[in-house]
């Protein structure tokens, strides 16, 4: 078995004393483990480390096998993404959301998101706004996807500033205004592709992929919410605060 | 199947020796074979040595450091100095600054990174002690001595970020190109970070 891909490395286990265990998630083979010889060694340390991207050559002798990786960096982003706080939290909350998907399994969608995201992350304003996005993305693969487009109650298209917690559907500002206190806020750069997110903004697109990747992805797994998340969302404020 | 050549006693001891780092079965029956050889003068007292150690050996509960007794030799040291604080993922990490011998400071050994990889989370780190070593001593300056990896520089943003509080300082390591290294051969974000965090010369 052999195919050739390119993807974007999530995490490295050393494997033994000289080996590495690599996690990519690929364009066309989804979340796919294999082992790199010499993984471990100074020489190619560096060039395994989450963010960076790599054109991977996977063979195996069956298809179930973890099988080797001969892995060769294209893009190395992996030395700008520990120098932020914020992008070193980004790269652990994405790796964490892609874990949520089964092994093998494509999603090309998500590997192109992610492409995108990583060459953003160390800037908040617009790492925040496309975090939120890749969220809507993971839920909707996960079969838990929001509909956005049109009023729950009403079938308006217009207006919709709020979410039902319940149906994950849009909610139009007169048909919400009565139970505004338990619904969610849709903040206005999820309703359209041009809109520009304000940090309010994107705390309130945080707030709304969050309630649903806890009530339907999460807490059913008995997984914990990704510690990295909190910390991320919790860094501008402390960067402010500084 | 290759026939047995020595009683179980002396394969057990070849299979043990095979499990260390940097051993393989080769290289374990040469080591076992040397014992038997030099039983005297070397198996005895090494196997005395190892049940020494094994009573004694403990973890230092204030740093995470293991020796012989808690505190630790680098802890009980008085002659150390106590206003820099420096933070390392292991016992291993800790031993290397030791013996480059460049910061006389204290240490603090984490236990690991933060890597859900491993499913390693804040809680199962050595940093409530770490937090409250700070805010309880006279540390004025906490040193991350983590490695240069994503995980570990996710591990010292949030150190960082649970010691902002404290009103220590909060310092890391440099990164860039080491001694002897030739920039042909260094990897692209090797140099990268060499050359954001360059000094004046």
């Amino acid at each position: 078995m052999e195919w050739t891909d390119e993807g974007i490395i999530l995490g490295t286990r050393r494997h033994g004393e000289g080996h590495a265990v690599v996690e990519l998630m690929t364009a066309a083979h989804g979340r796919h483990l294999g082992l790199v010889r010499g993984g471990s060694s100074r020489k190619v340390t560096p060039l395994l480390q989450a963010g960076n991207s790599v054109r991977a050559v996977w063979r195996a002798r069956l298809h179930e096998h973890l099988g080797t990786y001969a892995l060769e960096a294209t893009r190395v982003r992996s030395d700008r993404l520990m120098a932020s706080a914020a992008a070193s939290y980004g790269m652990q909350t994405l790796a964490a959301h892609l874990r949520l998907l089964p092994e093998r399994d494509s999603h090309t969608g998500l590997y192109r998101a992610l492409a995108v995201i990583v060459d953003h992350l160390e800037e908040p304003a617009v790492a925040g706004a496309l975090l939120v996005r890749f969220e809507l993305a993971l839920l909707a693969e996960l079969g838990f996807g929001l509909d956005l487009e049109t009023c729950a109650a009403t079938g308006a298209s217009t207006d919709l500033i709020y979410v039902s917690p319940k149906s994950g559907r849009a909610v139009s500002r007169a048909a919400g205004e009565a139970w505004k206190d338990q619904i969610l806020a849709l903040p206005a750069f999820l309703r359209g592709p041009g809109e520009r997110a304000s940090s309010s903004e994107i705390e309130s697109g945080f707030a709304l992929t969050g309630f649903f990747l806890a009530q339907r992805v999460y807490e059913p797994r008995g997984l914990e919410f990704p510690q990295s998340r909190a910390a991320l969302l919790a860094a501008p404020a402390r960067a402010a605060a500084a | 199947m290759p026939r047995a050549v020595a009683g179980p006693e002396i394969e057990r001891l070849i299979q043990l020796l095979a499990r260390l780092p940097g051993l393989g079965p080769r290289s374990a029956r040469r080591a076992a074979l040397h014992l038997v050889r030099k039983r005297a003068e070397l198996m005895e007292p090494l196997s005395t040595a190892f049940i020494d150690a094994l009573a004694k050996i403990e973890v230092c509960g204030t740093c995470g450091n293991v020796d012989t007794r808690d505190p630790c030799t680098v802890c009980a040291d008085p002659t150390r100095d106590r206003l820099i604080l420096v933070v390392v993922e292991n016992v291993a990490d800790l031993w290397a600054l030791e013996r480059a011998g460049v910061v006389a400071g204290r240490y603090h050994v984490l236990g690991g990174t933060l890597s859900p990889l491993d499913g390693v989370g804040p809680d199962d780190l050595n940093l409530k002690k770490l937090v409250s070593r700070v805010h309880e001593g006279e540390t004025k300056e906490v040193l991350l001595a983590l490695n240069a990896t994503v995980d570990g520089q996710t591990t010292a943003h949030y150190v960082t970020d649970l010691l902002r509080d404290t009103g220590v300082k909060v310092t890391r390591l440099a990164h860039g190109v080491p001694v002897g290294g030739e920039l042909d051969y260094l990897d692209e974000g090797t140099l990268a970070a060499a050359i954001r965090q360059r000094t004046p010369f």
